[in-house]
């Protein structure tokens, strides 16, 4: 085989569709695996019926399913992808690259294509196969919850929660076992979310496509659009003006700020220490009230669009935020203090849930809680795009993987993220806020990374003969992460559950899609 | 907070609320806005034998592509922040219509006028108008000075607050959480998901909406509703008589 079979890409760099490299796939895996023993990340894997239609090898007889990687090197900022058509089945990587594992459960959902000696090959979404193309149509008969690992032993007990939960949360199915208190395994069943998104990307064009993107997850409107609008924008060489790339990045940010504040509330309040639970309640409210001051919603809908931002910043404007921000800013510093400053908070954070980093490397962690295991993994830092090529933010971390290294780290992030925004909002550069995208360009593709505020956004998108979407793969940061809690909740008390799961507060629909 | 008892809150001034359909409406078919519509929302409907539109607030996300594409600046979203309604007739907004939600359900303000526990259900949405709901609980808005909240068990429930369109897969949850509420029970359905299936309606994955399941009493447009907007449905739903 080539020793080095892979396309190298940037984050966001359009290229031929028909310039990936298409290899068998025993070269496909053995590519993987080398290259994540090296230092690789799996950004993306997925199922596509490229090679069918769509593709140039119009060869690929139709029973195959295009299987393609997006690896992604962080110290170099390059992307690497790689193709392989697959039939019924092909030896799992999952066994020698724990990392692969979820997404070879969707590939096997999705695509009925099995990959032979995985270790818990189960639906992710409990959706059925669609074993043909994603424009057809399928009919959907839910199925009964799969049955879960259980642990055998005369005092072993199991206690299942979800979907509905005791808050204001999404559905999901928490099963864990447990002797005692302590948990020894926790497995988590997702899918209660499942919409549909992605096949109605392909199969349904036209103007809900954009509310597509801004509710892959609705706490994440802005990442994921920027994602969207950048993969659009590329496919279509459309130049994006300063200006906008200034206002795409205090949307970023503030939606980042929101939604940390948010979370330090909620750990708070999930281990009973009321005053900065209720702060920050409040304070989480002006920042996205903040962000409906630029566009009059408060998760930023209809803020990103492809070619630029739908709505402009004047000076007044922007100085009317900028009081708000400061003030804002001081209310929350003086809030996450108190916190940070009590024992008995301290008391419940440290060692609670920890990850080692080797874990966290393994299972291919991202977002801030990869960072609160010590990896330096920040999209916005290993391969910059937009704004942040010029307005550089450092990678925050911390080395203790546990529920206070999460909340640590977002506490760094919330006080640079203040930082940019107050920048930004002081120095905004002159210009239109928006171009005019043209037409996209045909058999392309284009993958898009992004930091949102949970961590790596990716979206990897193909356009087909006639500039039309043949294939739209969105990963969000919660396909990484919710194996993560697992782990996190090994050994612990079943107890700590509600503190380590807000402490990676992941995000049921942006898995469910 | 002083509302209600004093002013509402200030909303942003590109707030997107209420729309208002101005008589100069043509029918849509000068800017084809009914293709732009993402949900269908836009409905034609002749006044006094002339083309006009409609807009189903239960179907509409508040994008402002008819508002945007209107040659006549016929469409206009108001900062009107109440939206909610005792029937999807009633969601209808259209040239001439201006009437608010009155106070709404007679037997739900006799019943739960003193207090109400909502048991909430989220059934395939995108988290945002769940975040919104919990924005309810924060010390600023702080819904239970009304004797409203949320409680953990449909047991202790008294209305069921649906978001979601809700999936197939959430379909038996929602149906078995619904069933498990004392009568009498109410059903809110919070956001255009919940009401019409939202920017989902029509998928394989989704029934379209929370009336396709159970029966619905209160219907609270927005993606996402406003903070504001579900208090104000709620206070009417237990007949607050300080409301305008």
């Amino acid at each position: 085989m080539n020793a080095n079979p892979l396309l190298r890409i940037r984050n966001g760099e359009c290229f031929d569709a028909s310039g990936v490299p298409l290899v068998s796939i025993d070269d496909l895996r053995e590519t993987i695996l080398t290259q994540v023993e090296s230092g690789a990340r799996i950004a993306s894997f997925f199922g596509t019926d490229l090679g069918r239609d769509g593709g140039k090898t119009a060869a690929t007889p139709p029973e195959r399913v295009r299987l393609i990687c997006v690896l992604a090197f962080d110290n170099r900022s390059e992307l690497g992808v790689i193709a392989a058509d697959a039939e019924r089945a092909y030896p799992s990587l999952t066994p020698d690259c724990p990392q692969a594992h979820w997404f070879e459960r969707e590939i096997f959902e999705q695509w009925g294509v099995e990959p032979i000696g995985h270790p818990w090959l189960k639906p992710i979404r409990f959706s059925p196969a669609r074993s043909c193309s994603v424009a057809e149509s399928v009919s959907v008969v839910p199925a009964p919850a799969p049955d879960c690992f259980h642990m055998q032993g005369e005092e072993v007990h199991e206690v299942a929660v979800g979907p509905v939960h005791a808050g204001v949360i999404e559905p999901g199915h928490f099963r864990f076992q447990c002797l005692g208190e302590t948990v020894y395994h926790l497995e988590i069943s997702l899918g209660y979310q499942h919409r549909g998104i992605e096949r109605a990307l392909v199969a349904r064009p036209g103007p809900r496509t954009r509310h597509y993107i801004e509710t892959l997850a609705g706490d994440t409107t802005v990442g994921h659009m920027l994602a969207y609008c950048r993969a659009m924008e590329s496919l279509t060489s459309t130049h994006v003006p300063p200006r906008a790339q200034a206002i795409r990045g205090i949307a970023a940010e503030l939606e980042r700020l929101a939604n940390h504040v948010g979370d330090l509330g909620a750990l708070a309040g999930d281990v009973g220490f009321l005053p900065t639970q209720n702060y920050c309640g409040r304070l989480r409210g002006d920042l996205l009230n903040l962000t409906a001051a630029i566009c009059g919603n408060r998760f930023g809908r209809g803020l990103i669009r492809p070619g630029g931002v739908a709505w402009d910043l004047d000076h007044e404007r922007a100085d009317a935020m900028l009081a708000l921000l400061e003030a804002v800013e001081k209310d929350v510093r003086s809030a996450v203090e108190l916190m940070f400053e009590a024992p008995s908070v301290l008391a419940r954070f440290e060692g609670t849930g920890a990850v080692s980093a080797e874990t966290a490397e393994q299972i291919g962690l991202v977002g801030p809680a990869a960072r609160a295991c010590g990896l330096e993994r920040d999209v916005r830092f290993n391969h910059a795009y937009g704004i942040y090529r010029f307005a550089t933010l450092p990678v925050a971390t911390w080395h203790s993987g546990d529920c206070f290294a999460r909340a640590y780290v977002r506490w760094q992030e919330i006080q640079r993220s203040f930082e940019f925004v107050r920048d930004q909002l002081r120095a905004l550069p002159a210009g239109a806020p928006a171009n005019e995208p043209g037409a996209a360009a045909t058999g392309k593709m284009v993958v898009t990374l992004v930091e949102g505020w949970r961590g790596e956004i990716c979206h990897a998108m193909a356009t087909d003969a006639q500039g039309r979407i043949a294939a739209y793969k969105v990963v969000d940061p919660s396909f990484h992460n919710w194996f993560g809690l697992a782990m996190a909740l090994r050994d612990q008390q079943i107890s700590d559950f509600p503190l380590c799961n807000k402490s990676f507060n992941l995000s049921y629909c942006g898995h469910d899609l | 907070m002083k509302y209600p008892a004093g002013p509402a809150p200030v909303l942003p001034d590109r707030f997107a609320g209420r729309p208002v359909i101005s008589p100069t409406c043509t029918g849509g078919a000068c800017a084809g806005c009914g293709d732009l519509c993402p949900s269908g929302a836009l409905q034609p409907q002749m006044i006094e034998g002339k083309a006009s539109l409609r807009i189903d607030t239960g179907k509409c996300l508040f994008c402002r592509a008819c508002e945007n594409a209107c040659p006549n600046a016929a469409v206009k979203f108001s900062g009107e922040y109440r939206l909610a309604a005792a029937s999807r007739e009633d969601l209808l907004v259209g040239s001439g219509s201006e009437a608010f939600a009155p106070a709404l359900v007679e037997r739900a303000r006799k019943v739960f006028g003193r207090s109400l526990k909502l048991r909430q259900v989220s059934a395939g949405g995108c988290n945002a108008c769940e975040a919104d709901c919990n924005v309810l609980g924060t010390p600023a808005w702080d819904m239970g000075r009304f004797g409203i909240s949320f409680v953990a068990s449909p047991r202790h429930a008294d209305a069921l607050l649906i978001t979601g369109p809700v999936t197939a897969n959430m379909r038996l949850a929602l149906l078995k959480t619904y069933q498990a509420l004392a009568e009498p029970r109410i059903v809110i359905a919070v956001g255009a998901c919940a009401i019409s299936g939202g920017a989902y309606a029509g998928h394989d994955e989704v029934c379209g909406g929370a009336s396709e399941v159970v029966p619905v009493d209160l219907f609270i447009p927005g993606c996402p509703p406003h903070p504001l907007t579900i208090l104000d449905g709620l206070l009417r739903l237990i007949g607050r008589g300080d409301l305008a």
